[in-house]
C-alpha cells in the first residue's frame, strides 16, 4: 500500500475513448494490497477493458465476496455501482441484482478461496444457470487475506512458505466450468496483460456466464521457490492455446491471420471475437474436445491459457425465466405490483 | 537499446532539467528543499557555490531554468525558481562566516579587466586559492552592466553592494576609475594571467536620415548608464523605444519614471519574434507601455532643429507552411510624434584598446577567438569571459564563464594542462526512510504557480529606485516550494530484482513505465505505454529482466518523481536515490591537483 494517493496529474497524451474519458478516469482508490500482488495487475487489466469498451461508469456493477481479491473492486471505476457481499455469496447477490436491473454490466471479482471453498456451492449454480456476468477468479492457490493457508486450487506437491507440501487434489475452476456448461471459459495470467485485456473485454460483452480464471500470484505468501502459483513458475509453464482478439461492433477485422488459425465468433451485440489458435488442432467450440485437451495438458504440468471454450447460443438465466428487461426501478408502480384485488385472488387460490 | 549507463554523471544530470539548463548548473531542487525547511542561509550558500550572486540573480536572472522546468511539461507553468532564490537571499541569517575567505598569497598575480559579474566570479574563485587578484574598472563603481544598466527598480544597489562586497572582502585589489587603454602596457606589468571581462560595451546605432540632427535621440545602454550615474534625470513626455529586447523594456520603464507619460515600444516583427523575456514584457505592459508591431523605422522627423516624430514603414508578413515569416512587404507609412527616441537594438563587442599585434585573434564581428572550454584566447595566458567572450548574453552565463576561466587560469599559473580538467561526477544516495517514507516531499502538489506581488502602480513611479517586485510572502513561498518535483531524486532500477509484477507500471500516474521486448530507440519510443515523442528527453532502459528477458523502459519526460513506483515495488527493484552532481571548481582542481602531484601521476 502507499501513504500518498496516486496523484491526479496524468500524461497529456493519454488516449481517450468514445466517451472522451482516459483510462485514468476508470481508476478507483489506491490499492491497499501488498505491493506486487497479482490482483493489482488484474485490476489494471479490468480498467483497460472497461475503458476500451467505452462502458459508462454508472452502467457497471462491481460485485465481490471476501478476500484480497474481493477487495479489488474498490480499486477500479470509482463512479460505478458495487456490492461487497459476504464470503462466497457474491454469485447469489449478483443473481438478485441482475434480476432487478438487466441493463447493467456485471463484473464479479472473486478468489480461489471465495469461489472454490466457502462459495463453491454458489459458484457452480451461477454457472449452471448461465447468469449473465463476467466472473473473474484471481487465483493464487492460497487464502491471501488470512495469511496464506492453501486453498482448494493449490496443486499437489506445491510447497507452502512454511510447513508441508499440499497433498489434496486441486479444484480447477476451468474444468468445473466446462463440466457444468459455462458458455465462456477462459484462463490467463495477471502478468500477461496483452492476453488478459481482450479476454476480459470478451467476457464483459458475452451474454451469459463468462469465467476468466486468472493466475494471480500472492507475492507475500505464495511466490517462493516450490510454489506452483508463483510468477516464476507460471511464466515457465504457461502456454497460449487460443488467444482472443476483441473486435468492437461494426469494426472490420483488420489484423492478418495465418491460414487456418483464425476463427471469428460473433457476440450478441455485433462485436466479434477472433480466436487465434496457437494449436491448430484445438476446437474452442467443442466442450468435449476442450475438456480432454485440458486434462492431457494439466497432467503434463502445463498451464494452458486463452479463450478455451465459447458457446454463443445458450440463453442466459433471466432470459430463460422470462424476466423483464426493464430495470425494476424504471417500471411504473402498477407494473411492479398486481394491486390489492389481484393479490386477494391469488391468495384465495391457496386457501 | 543498450542498458542505460547510469554511472555516467551526464545521465541523471540531464534529468534535473533546471540544473541542466542553468549555465552554472545551480542545484535548484536542493536549494528549494532547503527553503522548504526554512533553512534560508543554507539555501543561499548552496546557490552561491554555483551562481555566486543569489540575491542579484534571484531578481534579474534570465532564468533559462524556468522554460526547461519539468513542471512546464507536466502542466503549464514552471516552478518560480528565480523567485525562490530571492527568498533565500532576502531571508537568510548571517552567512558571512560561511563564505570562502581569501587565502595566503601563493605568489601569483592575476589581472581582471572590468568589474562586471564575469571578473567578479573569477576573483571569487581565485582569491581563496591565494592568487593576488587586481580588478581594473573604468567606472567609479563596481558591477558592470548590473550597476549601470539594470535599473534600480529591478535591482536595488544595496543587493549589488552586499554581494560584490563578499568578494572584495576576500582581499581583492580594486582599481576604480582605471580604464585599461592598452593591453600591451598591462601585459608589461608582469601578471601571471589576465582575464578580460569588459562586456559588450557598444550599443548598436541606427543610421537613418535625421539620426544626428537632434540631441533627443539616445543609444539605450548609454542612456541607461547616464540615468544610473545621475547624469540624466528627465526625458520628454512622449518617448519611442526602438527595438523590443530586454534593454528596450528597461528603457521604456525607466522613461516612465523620469517623466514620460506616453511610451511606445516599436517592433519591426510580430510578437512571437520579440527578444524580450515574457516576464519583462508583462511587467512593461502592466505599466501601460504600448507595444506596436510591424513598424520599421524609416527616418527621424526634425522640425526647426527639433525632433518631433519618427516615420515608420508598415510591414506585412506572410507565413509559410512551416510557420516562418518572409521578409515582409511595405504596405504604407506612418509618422508617430515624439519628444525622445531611445535606440535599443542590440550591443556589439569593441576592443579598441587591444592592440592587434599581440597574438590575440579576432573574428569578423570583432569578437576574440576564444576556446569554449578553457576560455583562453589565441594568446596563452589571456582569458575572456562574460559578454566580452562570445557577445552579449546574460549574468548567469558570465558567471559560468568566470568559473571555467578561473579553473584555466589556475592551471595555467601552475603549469598544468588546461584541457586536462576534472570531469563531472555524481553521487547517488537512497532517500528511503521507512516503508512509505521518503526524505523528500513526494506527493504531487497541484497548486498553480504563485504570482509575484508588485508595488502599487501609482506608488512605484514616485522614485527611480522603488523596487517593483516585493518578493514572495511566507505563504507563497510555502506553496511554491511544494510545486518542485524534486527531479534530482532519481528512479534507479535494479533489473536483477524485478519479478515483472507490473506494480510500478500500474501505479505510475504519468504512464512513463513499460515492460516490453527490446528494440532500437525509435521502435521502443513508439511502443511505450504512451509513445515517447519528446526526443529531447532520454529513455532509461534496463538490462534484460530475469524471468522473460524483456526490458524495463522509462520515458524520463514526464516523471513527477513521486516515488510510487518504488513504493509499490515488492522487491525494491526501484529505489528513489538523490543524484548529487559534482561540479568541479577551481578549488577542486587545486586540491585534486595536489593529490596528482603527490602520487606522481
Ligand atoms: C539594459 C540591460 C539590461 C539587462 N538586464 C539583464 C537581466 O535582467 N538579467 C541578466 O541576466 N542580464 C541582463 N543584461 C545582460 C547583463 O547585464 C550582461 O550580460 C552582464 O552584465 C555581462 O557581464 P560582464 O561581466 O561580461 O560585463 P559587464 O557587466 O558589461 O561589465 C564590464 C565592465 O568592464 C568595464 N570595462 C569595460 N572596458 C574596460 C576597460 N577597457 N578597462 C576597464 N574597465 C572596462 C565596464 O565599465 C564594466 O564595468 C542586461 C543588459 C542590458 C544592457
Ligand atoms: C464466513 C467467513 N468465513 C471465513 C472468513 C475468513 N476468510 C477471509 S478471506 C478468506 C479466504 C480468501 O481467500 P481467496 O478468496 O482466495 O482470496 P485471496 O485473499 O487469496 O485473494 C477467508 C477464509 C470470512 N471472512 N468469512
Ligand atoms: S496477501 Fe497475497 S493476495 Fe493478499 S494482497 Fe498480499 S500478495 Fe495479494
Ligand atoms: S520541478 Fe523542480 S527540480 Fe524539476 S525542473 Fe522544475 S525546479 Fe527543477
Ligand atoms: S517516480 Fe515512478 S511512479 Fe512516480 S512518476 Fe516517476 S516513474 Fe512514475
Ligand atoms: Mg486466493
Amino acid at each position: 500500500m502507499s501513504y500518498i494517493a496516486k496523484p491526479k496529474v496524468a500524461h497529456p497524451n493519454l488516449p481517450r475513448n468514445k466517451l472522451g474519458l482516459t483510462a485514468r478516469d476508470y481508476e478507483g482508490t489506491v490499492s491497499t494490497l501488498c505491493a506486487g500482488c497479482g490482483h493489482d495487475s488484474v485490476t489494471a487489466a479490468i480498467i483497460q477493458a472497461v475503458f476500451q469498451l467505452n462502458i459508462e461508469p454508472h452502467m457497471l456493477a462491481k460485485m465481490s465476496g471476501i478476500g484480497c481479491s474481493s477487495k479489488t473492486p474498490a480499486y477500479f471505476v470509482s463512479s460505478s455501482h458495487g456490492f461487497n457481499s459476504v464470503h462466497g455469496r457474491m454469485p447469489s447477490v449478483t443473481t438478485g441484482a441482475n434480476a432487478a436491473n438487466r441493463s447493467l454490466t456485471y463484473i464479479g471479482v472473486s478468489g480461489d478461496g471465495d469461489s472454490l471453498s466457502i462459495g463453491a456451492g454458489q459458484f457452480v449454480h451461477a454457472i449452471r444457470r448461465n447468469l449473465n456476468m463476467c466472473y473473474i477468479i484471481e487465483n493464487n492457490g492460497v487464502y491471501g487475506l488470512t495469511k496464506g493457508q492453501f486453498s482448494a486450487s493449490a496443486d499437489v506437491g506445491s510447497k507452502p512458505k512454511k510447513g508441508e507440501p499440499n497433498e489434496m487434489e486441486p479444484i480447477d475452476p476451468v474444468s468445473v466450468a466446462l463440466a457444468l456448461g459455462a458458455t465462456y471459459v477462459a484462463r490467463s495470467f495477471s502478468g500477461d496483460r496483452e492476453q488478459l485485456v481482450p479476454l476480459i473485454k470478451g467476457a464483459l460483452t458475452h451474454k451469459g456466464f463468462a469465467l476468466v480464471d486468472v493466475i494471480s500470484p500472492c507475492v507475500t505468501f505464495n511466490d517462493h521457490e516450490g510454489s506452483t502459483k508463483s510468477y516464476k513458475h507460471t511464466r515457465q509453464f504457461y502456454h497460449h492455446v487460443v488467444d482472443a482478439d476483441f473486435v468492437p461492433p461494426a469494426a472490420e477485422i483488420k489484423a492478418a491471420y495465418e491460414e487456418g488459425s483464425a476463427m471469428p465468433v460473433e457476440l450478441h451485440d455485433g462485436s466479434k471475437i477472433v480466436l487465434r489458435k496457437v494449436d491448430k488442432a484445438y476446437d474452442p467450440t467443442s466442450r468435449a474436445a476442450a475438456f480432454s485437451y485440458l486434462r492431457d495438458r494439466v497432467n503434463a504440468g502445463e498451464i494452458i491459457t486463452g479463450l478455451l471454450y465459447i458457446d454463443g447460443l445458450r440463453k442466459e438465466m433471466h432470459e430463460v425465466m422470462g424476466n423483464t428487461t426493464t430495470p425494476l426501478c424504471q417500471l411504473p408502480l402498477d407494473g411492479l405490483h398486481p394491486g390489492a384485488a389481484e393479490l386477494k385472488k391469488i391468495i384465495s387460490r391457496y386457501r | 537499446m543498450k542498458p542505460t549507463d547510469t554511472s555516467n554523471p551526464g545521465y541523471f544530470h540531464k534529468v534535473v532539467d533546471c540544473q541542466f539548463a542553468c549555465p552554472a548548473h545551480t542545484d535548484v531542487p536542493e536549494y528549494i528543499r532547503l527553503i522548504a525547511q526554512g533553512r534560508f542561509g543554507d539555501a543561499y550558500i548552496e546557490n552561491r557555490k554555483s551562481n555566486v550572486f543569489p540575491g542579484i540573480l534571484g531578481r534579474v536572472c534570465d532564468r533559462p531554468c524556468e522554460p526547461a522546468c519539468r513542471r512546464r511539461r507536466v502542466e503549464e507553468r514552471p516552478v518560480a525558481i528565480c523567485r525562490l532564490k530571492r527568498v533565500a537571499a532576502d531571508h537568510k541569517n548571517d552567512i558571512v562566516d560561511r563564505l570562502p575567505k581569501g587565502g595566503p598569497s601563493n605568489g601569483k598575480k592575476v589581472a581582471l579587466i572590468g568589474a562586471g559579474c564575469a571578473s567578479l566570479t573569477v576573483a571569487n574563485d581565485l582569491r581563496p586559492l591565494g592568487y593576488d587578484v587586481t580588478i581594473f574598472e573604468a567606472h567609479a563603481t563596481m558591477g558592470g552592466l548590473m550597476r549601470s544598466n539594470i535599473p534600480q527598480f529591478r535591482l536595488p544597489p544595496k543587493v549589488l553592494d552586499e554581494e560584490i562586497g563578499y568578494i572584495v572582502d576576500m582581499g581583492v585589489e580594486v582599481k576604480l576609475n582605471h580604464r585599461i587603454d592598452s593591453m600591451r602596457t598591462l601585459l608589461d606589468e608582469g601578471f601571471d594571467a589576465v582575464f578580460v571581462g569588459t562586456g559588450a560595451p557598444r550599443g548598436k546605432n541606427l543610421e537613418i536620415p535625421g539620426r544626428y540632427d537632434s540631441k533627443n535621440i539616445h543609444i539605450g545602454i548609454d542612456w541607461l548608464e547616464s540615468v544610473a550615474f545621475e547624469h540624466q534625470n528627465s526625458i520628454g513626455k512622449r518617448v519611442l523605444i526602438i527595438g523590443v529586447g530586454n534593454t528596450a523594456m528597461d528603457c521604456c520603464r525607466t522613461s516612465l519614471r523620469l517623466g514620460a507619460n506616453d511610451v511606445k515600444v516599436m517592433a519591426r516583427k510580430p510578437r512571437e519574434y520579440f527578444k524580450a523575456s515574457a516576464w519583462e514584457l508583462e511587467d512593461a505592459e502592466e505599466e501601460n507601455v504600448e507595444i506596436l508591431v510591424n513598424h520599421s523605422p524609416k527616418d527621424f522627423v526634425i522640425e526647426k532643429g527639433k525632433l518631433v516624430g519618427m516615420t515608420f514603414e508598415l510591414i506585412e508578413y506572410k507565413t509559410d507552411d512551416k510557420g516562418r515569416i518572409d521578409r515582409g512587404t511595405v504596405t504604407g507609412e506612418k509618422v508617430i510624434p515624439c519628444d525622445d527616441v531611445i535606440l535599443a537594438i542590440g550591443q556589439d563587442n569593441a576592443f579598441p584598446w587591444i592592440e592587434r599585434d599581440l597574438g590575440i585573434e579576432f573574428n569578423e564581428w570583432e569578437c576574440p577567438i576564444v576556446d569554449e572550454t578553457t576560455m583562453m584566447c589565441s594568446r596563452d595566458g589571456i582569458f575572456f569571459g562574460g559578454d566580452s567572450a562570445f557577445g552579449p548574453k546574460n549574468i548567469i552565463w558570465a558567471v559560468a564563464h568566470g568559473h571555467e576561466a578561473a579553473i584555466s587560469m589556475h592551471k595555467y599559473c601552475q603549469g598544468e594542462n588546461l584541457t586536462d580538467r576534472l570531469p563531472f561526477g555524481v553521487n547517488l544516495s537512497s532517500q528511503k526512510m521507512g516503508m512509505h517514507e521518503w526524505s523528500y516531499s513526494n506527493d504531487y502538489d497541484p497548486t498553480a504557480r504563485r504570482l509575484m506581488p508588485h508595488v502599487d502602480l501609482k506608488q512605484r513611479f514616485k522614485k527611480l529606485d522603488i523596487e517593483v517586485e516585493l518578493g514572495f510572502t511566507l505563504e507563497q513561498t510555502l506553496q511554491e516550494v511544494e510545486r518542485c518535483l524534486n527531479c534530482d531524486i532519481q528512479t534507479v532500477f535494479a533489473a536483477e530484482l524485478c519479478i515483472e509484477c507490473d506494480a510500478c507500471l500500474d501505479i505510475c500516474p504519468v504512464s512513463c513505465l513499460t515492460i516490453t521486448e527490446n528494440g532500437d530507440e525509435a521502435d521502443l519510443r513508439a511502443r511505450l505505454a504512451v509513445p515517447a515523442l519528446n526526443l529531447a528527453q532520454d529513455l532509461y532502459v534496463s538490462a534484460g529482466l530475469p524471468q522473460t528477458a524483456r526490458v524495463m523502459v522509462k520515458d524520463e519526460d514526464l516523471c513527477v518523481h513521486c516515488g510510487l513506483c518504488a513504493e509499490r515495488c515488492p522487491t525494491g527493484a526501484w529505489d528513489m536515490q538523490k543524484s548529487h552532481v559534482l561540479i568541479p571548481y577551481a578549488v577542486d582542481e587545486a586540491t585534486c591537483g595536489k593529490r596528482k602531484t603527490a602520487t606522481g601521476s
